[in-house]
């Protein structure tokens, strides 16, 4: 059977993600899928779903959620207290749904971006290979309060015993591994030194593409001829404003690209909140 | 065997690949070459090649095990050469309309280059565009061969909405805008055509590779080209080169 999760409200910024678009890049498609894919791999473990079921991704302030139909859900990433009609319910576990059941959660108290996992994953559709919502490829950007989200009913549940449940938490770690970008040799002693000790601000100009630093490295590098970018490459601009890359951004960039932060570090910088303390560990590969 | 070429690792799954940085034919020419055979050599599902100017990104959809067996393997995929058919470029004719009604930053523009309209259409519709690469927005060509006289550094102040087949000129650069977008470039005329649709497995007609030209078409031959797009009645017209 069919079941349809209805938004009562849509909170601040809510998606639906999985892992993103593979193989189309070359048409300038982002890769988009979940901003945390740590947290979000954990949603799907715990539902023991296929790795790219698609989750509600939702930001800072989370939605309400009514389910038509009995199901499992589990919420990880950002850390918040949940109550299903009214009565706590733990993060990390998993959590059995009945039809006409409602889902809340506070405003987030750690972290930034939270998500909603659901029994094989919910049902919006695919459009080049991926559910992940993006302007100009899905027909929706954001979920609106009454949209209607499909999942499929599951309700065997209730004759197993065993249930998983993880401690996991998100990275709260202050200090990201970096790998040096392509045009990292082009800066100055000192420029680099900076990079690698000073430490950085997460500013309130962030969203899914981008999120930039509040301090400048000054540097009179000149723009690069555009090239590729991937989620985590850390450009310079040239005033001096760092810009960390995120899951939607653009395919090419012109900026100088002085860092890439590992696979690890890019979960752990999306679950920044502005005014964040960070510093750069650059590594060797 | 024509361009020393810098291999460098990116990130843990993630190689660059670096021509000599210019803007050039012939290394667009190496690189595509360079591009298939890779994209040949490994499932679609495992790799993607994201191109620039003069660079390709190696991008696998995992941890890359041992980056020097990688890099070797690909230095000896480039030293045996390509042994693959060159396609044949194709050259479409893309319709602007040059029009005031349509292009917000026309006259400005003409007014800044101290050209007229004619003459700005003559010079834009003249040359034969290359199709390097596609980034930026999904289905944005990064075309080659703007005329100089063409040039004018882009907007201080970015317009927050441009519209769809938008046809502006940014520095040394013209394009289309294949959707809505913010933009810092002079809208010159308006293309009524799909450059990106997501439906489709391979949603642009348009490779990298390929030769655009401009027309120049009145306002009466826009809406009926817009109305026959719409319908899926409208076939861009294209030469093999």
């Amino acid at each position: 059977m069919m079941g349809k999760v209805k938004i009562i409200k849509p909170g601040f910024f809510t998606t639906v993600q999985d892992k993103g678009r593979f193989g189309f890049s070359k048409y300038g498609v982002p890769k988009s899928g979940a901003m945390d894919q740590l947290s979000f791999d954990m949603a799907n473990s715990l539902l023991g779903n296929d790795q790219n079921a698609a989750c509600i991704e939702w930001t800072m302030q989370p939605p309400v959620l009514q389910f038509s139909e009995p199901t499992a859900v589990s919420l990880t990433g950002a850390f918040t207290t949940a109550f299903l009609n009214g009565n706590t319910v733990e993060m990390c576990r998993r959590i059995l749904v009945h039809p006409g059941d409602v889902l809340k959660m506070n405003y987030c108290k750690k972290g930034v971006y939270g998500y909603v996992g659901i029994k094989s994953g919910f049902l919006t559709p695919e459009v080049l290979n991926s559910r992940s919502f993006y302007t100009s490829i899905t027909d929706q950007q954001l979920l609106k309060k009454n949209t209607e989200v499909p999942y499929a009913s599951f309700d065997t549940f209730e004759k197993q015993f065993s249930s998983l449940s993880m401690n996991f938490s998100i990275d709260t770690s202050s200090l990201l591994r970096a790998y040096k970008g392509p045009e990292f040799g082009q800066l100055t002693g000192e420029q680099k030194k900076m990079l690698q000790n000073a430490d950085f601000t997460i500013s309130n100009t962030r969203n899914r593409m981008a999120i930039q630093l509040n301090e400048r490295v000054l540097n009179n590098l000149s723009p690069i001829i555009t090239a590729p970018v991937l989620p985590g490459t850390v450009q310079l601009t040239p005033s001096g404003q760092l810009i960390v890359l995120m899951r939607d951004s653009q395919t090419t960039g012109g900026y100088p690209r002085v860092l890439q932060l590992t696979d690890t570090a890019i979960n752990s910088i999306a679950q920044k909140q502005t005014g964040q303390k960070l510093s750069f560990n650059v590594i060797n590969f | 065997m024509k361009y020393e070429l810098q291999y460098k690792p990116y990130s843990e799954r993630a190689i660059l690949i670096e021509w000599p940085s210019k803007i050039d034919e012939n290394i667009l020419q190496d690189l595509l070459l360079f591009k298939k055979s890779i994209e040949k050599k490994y499932d679609e599902l495992i790799v993607e090649v994201i191109s620039g100017y003069n660079s390709l990104l190696i991008y696998y959809a995992s941890t890359i095990n041992n980056l020097y067996d990688e890099f070797s393997a690909l230095k000896s995929l480039y030293a045996t050469g390509f042994n693959l058919e060159n396609k044949k470029s194709t050259l479409w004719e893309i319709p602007v309309c040059y029009s005031t009604a349509l292009a917000p930053d026309l006259e400005t523009f003409c007014k800044n280059t101290s050209l007229t309209i004619d003459e700005l259409i003559a010079l834009h519709t003249a040359p034969l565009y290359k199709v390097y690469f596609i980034g930026f927005l999904p289905g944005f060509l990064y075309l080659g061969g703007l005329d100089e006289k063409l040039s004018l550094p882009r907007k201080t102040k970015p317009s927050l909405t441009v519209k769809k087949g938008s046809v502006a000129i940014g520095g040394n650069q013209t394009g289309i805008y294949p959707m809505e977008s913010p933009g810092g470039w002079h809208v010159i005329g308006s293309c009524p055509l799909d450059f990106f649709d997501p439906t489709l497995s391979d949603p642009c007609f348009i490779s990298p590779g390929d030769t655009i030209r401009f027309v120049s078409i009145n306002e009466v031959e826009y809406n009926d080209i817009s109305s026959k797009v719409m319908g899926g009645l409208y076939e861009v017209k294209s030469v093999f080169l």
